[in-house]
């Protein structure tokens, strides 16, 4: 399981990567595996805003269907419609290929709620 | 996420499911893998070459004595008289109104003793109902505990299992049985299963369950055998349009309105549940089981509403990504004219309509997966 120390974690499962202004979201390695075979995801437009800790898409396996939770507030600038058209890539590259949005953030105060890498480790190891 | 499983039965296999890393999840009492490698891969290893399933889950339920056909006759809507020793047969138990208390599996040994295998969520509540309509005219038995059972299904079953068998398995038809030895251990081996493809359900004492188990995997080894979860066991009946109890079936359905007609023998003398039948069969149904193809992009789910012409027509009962198909698939009950091949229907996929087509079942053709790789 792999916890990169250059981004910040969400309880939900998801993770931010921050370059200047633009925050890039995406889920765990965690949450991947949790889901299993990823078959499905719904995310919103560009341009949308979205809002810390309530739901900016979905994504289903198989089996089940799972709310993505936004880690930050803002205006969405670019979707990743690679990964809309092959969301099994999830599964193979969560923090990487498998990015899903681009976040031009409106309040970067929010980073600092979210967990590093050593907490979100710990957090997750308490949950199983 | 709960994982605190207590209280849970495990089946024989407990260990072994373990060891092989699989995720367990809490299922009708019991605690089961749902996965180990991946419910896809899991999914096309049945369909391409083979799988074995732990389904030591299921009941079993022993009818036996003189008058074992009446007791058997009286509680099932499948003909169970015309049956020979070493054939089983799927038929239904109802409820007065017609209402399914579960669908089952009937083995026959001798006109004196039969045996159903039944859903581990039913085992229970069928073994009562059995019990409390037959058990004044021949013995019935919950002989659940006695039984471990594995499934092992894929074009390549038949190959695998001779290997480690004793019996001559191209002698087995379909829907037969024989009793023989896997692996030094005696089973019942029945050329039956729940996925679409050739396979064999086998039961054997609870005990030995584990020698079966690790002699199947190591006769499979080359052909590419896997251990699947009840995950890739439900996307396999699923691509087949068989029902589930507890999503297509319950007591508030009934074999007609689940398109379970050839299961269903209202010239029968008397069973539980026929008068209901017969006034439903005359008067016509007000639901119907479709498969579900959708046209735009969402996954059905379980008790996602239909919709015709903008109004209600219906709700999903099960849902998926169909593995081998790569499509999103489902069925549900809708109004009966809303039923034919060819509907178009939306499906209310989180507050959207998505376009969706009703369509033919099976889903999938037995077989598709090795002709598609010839």
């Amino acid at each position: 399981m792999e916890f990169p120390k250059d981004v910040r974690y969400t309880k939900e499962h998801e993770w931010v990567r921050v370059e200047g202004n633009v925050a890039t979201v995406g889920v765990t390695d965690y949450a991947q595996d949790s889901l299993g075979d990823v078959v499905y995801l719904e995310l919103p437009g560009d341009g949308a805003a979205v809002t810390k800790d309530e739901t900016f898409g979905v994504v289903e396996s198989v089996k089940a269907v799972s709310d993505l939770y936004s880690p930050i507030s803002g205006a969405v600038i670019e979707i990743n419609d690679a990964l809309v058209d092959s969301p099994e890539v999830i599964n193979d590259d969560p923090y990487g290929d498998a990015w899903m949005l681009k976040v031009e953030m409106s309040a970067p105060a929010e980073l600092k709620e979210l967990l590093t890498a050593d907490e979100y480790k710990k957090y997750v190891e308490e949950e199983k | 996420m709960t994982l605190k499983n207590k209280n849970l039965k495990i089946t024989p296999l407990h260990q072994i499911h373990k060891g092989l890393n699989s995720r367990m999840v809490p299922f009708a009492g019991w605690e089961m893998p749902v996965q180990y490698t991946g419910v896809i891969d899991e999914h096309l290893a049945v369909r391409k070459s083979c799988g074995l399933f732990d389904v030591s889950h299921m009941g079993e339920i022993e009818i036996s004595g003189p008058k074992a056909i009446e007791a058997v006759q009286s509680v099932t809507t499948n003909d169970a008289s015309e049956l020979k020793d070493g054939q089983v047969q799927y038929t239904l138990i109802c409820y007065p109104n017609g209402g399914v208390v579960d669908d089952v599996t009937l083995y026959k040994f001798s006109d004196t003793r039969y045996m159903f295998c039944v859903n581990a969520s039913n085992t229970e509540k069928d073994f009562n109902w059995i019990k409390e309509n037959a058990g004044n005219i021949a013995e019935v038995k919950n002989v659940s505990n006695d039984f471990g059972q594995i499934a092992v299904q894929g074009p390549l079953s038949q190959e695998i299992l001779q290997n480690t068998c004793n019996l001559d398995l191209s002698l087995i038809r379909y829907y037969r049985f024989q009793q023989g030895n896997i692996a030094g251990v005696d089973a019942i081996i029945s050329r039956t299963g729940y996925t679409g493809e050739d396979g064999f359900e086998i039961y054997m004492p609870w005990d030995k369950t584990i020698d079966i188990w690790h002699g199947l995997m190591e006769a499979g080894g080359k052909f590419g055998i896997k251990p699947v979860g009840l995950g890739a066991r439900d996307t396999l009946r699923l691509e087949m349009g068989f029902p589930l109890y507890g999503n297509e079936l319950n007591e508030n359905t009934t074999p007609l309105e689940a398109g379970l007609h050839r299961f269903v023998k209202l010239d029968k003398q008397y069973f539980i549940g026929k008068g209901a039948l017969e006034k439903q069969a005359k008067q016509g149904i007000d639901k119907k089981l479709v498969g579900l193809e959708m046209s735009e992009s969402g996954i059905p789910r379980s008790h996602y509403k239909i919709l015709a012409k903008g109004a209600a027509a219906g709700e999903i009962t099960s849902g998926t990504m169909s593995p081998f198909l790569g499509k999103a698939i489902g069925m549900g009950y809708v109004a009966p004219e809303f039923s034919s091949i060819g509907t178009e229907l939306k499906v209310e996929i989180r507050n959207k309509m998505v376009s969706a087509m009703v369509v033919k079942t099976p889903f999938y053709i037995r077989n598709m997966a090795v002709k598609a790789a010839n």
